[in-house]
């Protein structure tokens, strides 16, 4: 047992120290806050490190390195429930991809929060993230893992509505919060029937007893339901809601994009480079239970199969919509969600590596990107719609830079970027994948979108010239539906006063140029910057060190791996579809640049319906609207006058009736019971009364009365007692 | 009428008399002195059965009046004693104002 996994639970305890250190100051407190919160960081960085290291040095022979400690948490019934957590490569991986973004993304925020006057909150939430997503990535246990899985979700929550007072910002959190929670609910039902199978939650365990290991998970695969489903299908299916949930994926992705309200730095590390990728780490975590089957091979198995599916339709779907938003973080945020897509479609047809190769470089260049868009809104004064930017290359120079780079990882620009070589791991997964060629195609096809989108986005906000400055009136009856806000203001400060407040932009847009951000954004961008490059070099198919690093195997550098098995024919066709991406990307919006804010997309004018569909991402959130919502508010309304008339007229019922008794108790009390008493009690008295007088203490009476007495006494005997 | 009955009805107006001084008077002092006639009028029936009953000869009647009369005087010392304590305790000799034998 190494030091490291002896000690592995300092890496999530730290921030979360920062965090309850941090909420316990006062709000002027800024220093300290970014000190402690930023100094957590620095220090969990440091022990990933060791962890990765300790992984790293591990000699190969006896498979995957796995170190498990922890400590008895609670007792129920006859079992020690224990919280374990867990060192093996999966974990390392992600602790220091975590802790490293998050650092980053840290410092950035320093700078960009610099003018919120709850900035000490805002590192404090941030701290509660990163320890819990810190916990989440070390557990070894489900129960821990959920209970981190919540916390994240609770922070995501706060962050979104950090700038509560926005009406869309809080809207935006419960939305997010709700959303994820139909996800936990199978998450919470899966682990709670894992552990009613296996009787354990814990993955691994140093007996081979976890729920991941093999005598588990063949009892589970034996197992059938009542409709003949293997009991371990159901239960992967489940938990992979949690993932849907957390991930943005398909069914279940409305909430990511309405995210964005929350402050950039949170788009950055929660929506983008960390909690989104919770998900599908989660199904990385659980993978051996997903892919266990009792008689079809490994990779397609049921959960594996709609995990597959649900991975690639998202991905195109979301690009889709990307290609027509406006807002230039929503663009992202439909660009994270695709790009989970791509994570969960290669989980599903590549197994770990392929995946989560694909979630690490992602998170960088995706936090790279989120933040270079920080980067502009800042510089933008807090402008955040991409048809009134434009022409900033020259005014923003590193920014510029960075997003470029970030722009051709994500679009998976040939042999440099990191984006290309993890994406076409997955192509070229999904390309062998024995039951469908069609995910493959999907991919494809939302490759060639991602490349699109972007090429629009960069063209749009960094060359041509400045479209500021255009009156804000012709931007709301623009193509976006009524229900989303065109340009979402961001500044906390913001004034009361709404004509106040737009005479002030547009006097500011057109007295102000747009200015580079100071260095404390612009350095984590340029490190995040290399990553997103260097990154990609490691999941080669020539040196697939990453694959190898996860198996527990050598890695070994095989250059001819490249030309084998149509890897290059691959390689070359998917340089092909981005290169189509960015060329069209280039011919629509490179070249005849638009000249205002307010004239229509090039697309709008070529294809308006399919424009109209997209720009209100295919009225998703209307059909739910009308549906789920609508059906909410119906058994809302339901239970309301199930409460009111049904329940409630029982209890009334209940309440008159017991009303009614008291009454007439209280009635037999009052005139019959206490009227007997109060007659005879005042009749004794009376009676007492009467009969003290003859005890009066008057001697004179008593001599009177024998005076009485003897006289009747004379007269009776004298006539009286003759008979 | 009969020099007895003339005594007998002496002696029943004189005990009426005594009667209602005792039983209508306020003052204690009052009180005895009804008392103190009642006695009497019964010393008068004695003296007069004696003088006109069979045997005036004999002394009875007499001497039993003189024991009477004796044990009176003892009686209203003691009366008159009683009345004067019980003056001093209660700052009157009013009847209707002492109606309590404990202080």
């Amino acid at each position: 047992m190494t030091w490291i996994a002896q000690n592995l639970w300092l890496i999530p305890v730290l921030p979360l120290a920062a965090s309850a250190v941090i909420a316990v100051n006062k709000q002027p407190q800024r220093k300290l806050a970014a000190t402690l919160a930023i100094g957590s960081m620095v220090l969990a960085f440091l022990l990933s490190l060791g962890a990765f290291s300790a992984v790293l040095l591990h000699p190969n022979e006896n498979g995957v390195f796995r170190e498990l400690a922890g400590f008895n948490w609670l007792q129920f019934g006859g079992q020690w429930l224990r919280l374990d957590w867990v060192l093996d490569p999966l974990t390392a991986v992600m602790l220091v991809m975590v802790s490293f973004v998050s650092l980053l993304i840290f410092i950035f925020s320093v700078g960009y929060m610099a003018h919120d006057e709850n900035f000490t909150r805002f590192f404090c939430f941030l701290s509660l993230f990163a320890g819990a997503m810190l916990g989440v990535v070390i557990a070894n246990n489900l129960l821990l893992f959920f209970i981190c899985w919540e916390i994240v979700g609770l922070t995501s929550y706060l962050l979104i509505g950090f700038w509560y007072h926005k009406p869309s910002a809080a809207a935006a959190a419960k939305k997010a919060f709700i959303t994820t929670r139909i996800g936990d609910l199978g998450l919470l039902l899966g682990m709670v029937w894992l552990y009613a199978e296996t009787g354990t939650l814990n993955f691994y365990t140093t007996d081979g007893t976890g729920c991941l290991e093999q005598t588990a998970l063949a009892t589970m695969a034996t197992h059938l339901t009542t409709t003949g489903m293997a009991v371990s299908t159901a239960i992967g299916l489940l938990i992979f809601l949690g993932a849907v949930g957390k991930s943005g994926q398909l069914p279940l992705h409305v909430w990511l994009p309405d995210a964005m309200e929350g402050p950039t730095p949170v788009s950055a590390l929660i929506h983008a480079a960390t909690m989104v990728a919770a998900g599908v780490f989660l199904v990385a975590r659980v993978f051996p239970l997903m892919a266990q089957s009792p008689s079809i091979g490994p990779h397609t198995t049921t959960v594996l199969q709609v995990v597959t599916w649900v991975g690639a339709l998202t991905a195109v779907f979301a690009a889709t919509i990307a290609v027509a938003q406006t807002d230039i973080k929503r663009i992202l945020a439909y660009s994270t969600v695709s790009q989970l897509g791509y994570m969960m479609l290669g989980l599903g047809v590549g197994g770990v590596a392929v995946g989560m190769f694909h979630l690490i470089t992602h998170a960088f260049f995706k936090a790279l990107l989120f933040l270079g868009s920080g980067s502009v809104i800042h510089g933008c004064h807090e402008e955040q719609d991409v048809r009134k930017m434009g022409g900033l290359k020259k005014f923003m120079p590193v920014t510029f830079a960075t997003y470029a780079i970030g722009m051709l990882a994500l679009s998976g620009f040939p042999l440099f970027f990191s984006g290309f070589w993890s994406k076409d791991e997955i192509l070229h997964a999904a390309r062998g994948w024995p039951v469908s060629p069609v995910p493959f195609y999907l991919g494809a096809i939302g490759a060639l979108f991602t490349a699109f989108y972007m090429t629009r986005q960069v063209a749009l906000v960094f060359f041509g010239q400045r479209r500021t400055g255009v009156s804000p009136v012709s931007i709301s009856n623009s193509v976006q539906a009524g229900h989303e806000k065109a340009s979402p203001h961001h500044d906390p400060h913001s004034f009361s006063d709404e004509s106040q407040q737009e005479s002030l932009r547009q006097a500011g847009s057109l007295s102000y140029e747009p200015h580079e951000s100071p260095a404390v954004m612009t350095v984590p961008l340029i490190i995040l910057a290399v990553f997103a490059v260097l990154l990609g070099f490691i999941g080669t198919p020539a040196w697939p060190w990453f694959d190898s690093f996860l198996n527990g195997e050598p890695a070994g550098f095989d250059f001819s791996k490249l030309t084998e098995s149509g890897t290059l024919g691959l390689m070359l066709s998917s340089a092909v579809i981005v290169f189509a991406g960015l060329g069209l990307g280039w011919w629509l919006y490179g070249k005849r640049l638009r000249k205002t804010a307010d004239e229509p997309d090039v697309l709008q004018t070529a294809q308006p319906a399919v424009f109209r569909l997209l720009a209100n991402k295919y009225f998703v959130d209307e059909i739910y609207e009308a549906t789920v919502v609508r059906f909410n508010a119906w058994a809302a309304y339901f239970c309301d006058f199930l409460d009111r008339w049904i329940w409630g007229g029982v209890v009334v019922l209940v309440a008159k009736i017991t009303l009614g008794l008291a009454w007439l108790y209280r009635f037999t009390d009052d005139f019959v019971v206490n009227l007997g008493f109060d007659t005879g009690c005042e009749t004794l008295r009376d009676g007492g009364g009467g009969i003290s007088k003859w005890h009066a203490g008057r001697v004179q009476t008593y001599l009177r009365v024998i005076g009485v007495a003897l006289v009747v006494l004379i007269f009776f005997l004298i006539w009286g007692g003759k008979p | 009428m009969t020099p007895l009955q003339g005594c007998l009805l002496v002696s029943a107006l004189l005990f009426a008399i005594g009667l209602a001084g005792a039983v209508t008077r306020r003052n204690a002092i009052l009180a005895l002195v009804g008392i103190e006639l009642m006695l009497n009028s019964a010393n008068l029936n004695f003296i007069a059965f004696w003088r006109y009953g069979p045997h005036p000869e004999a002394l009875t009647g007499m001497m039993v009046v003189i024991f009477s009369v004796a044990i009176a005087a003892a009686e209203a010392a003691v009366g008159l004693a009683l009345i004067i304590a019980i003056y001093r305790h209660y700052k009157t000799a009013n009847l209707d104002e002492i109606r309590s034998l404990k202080g």
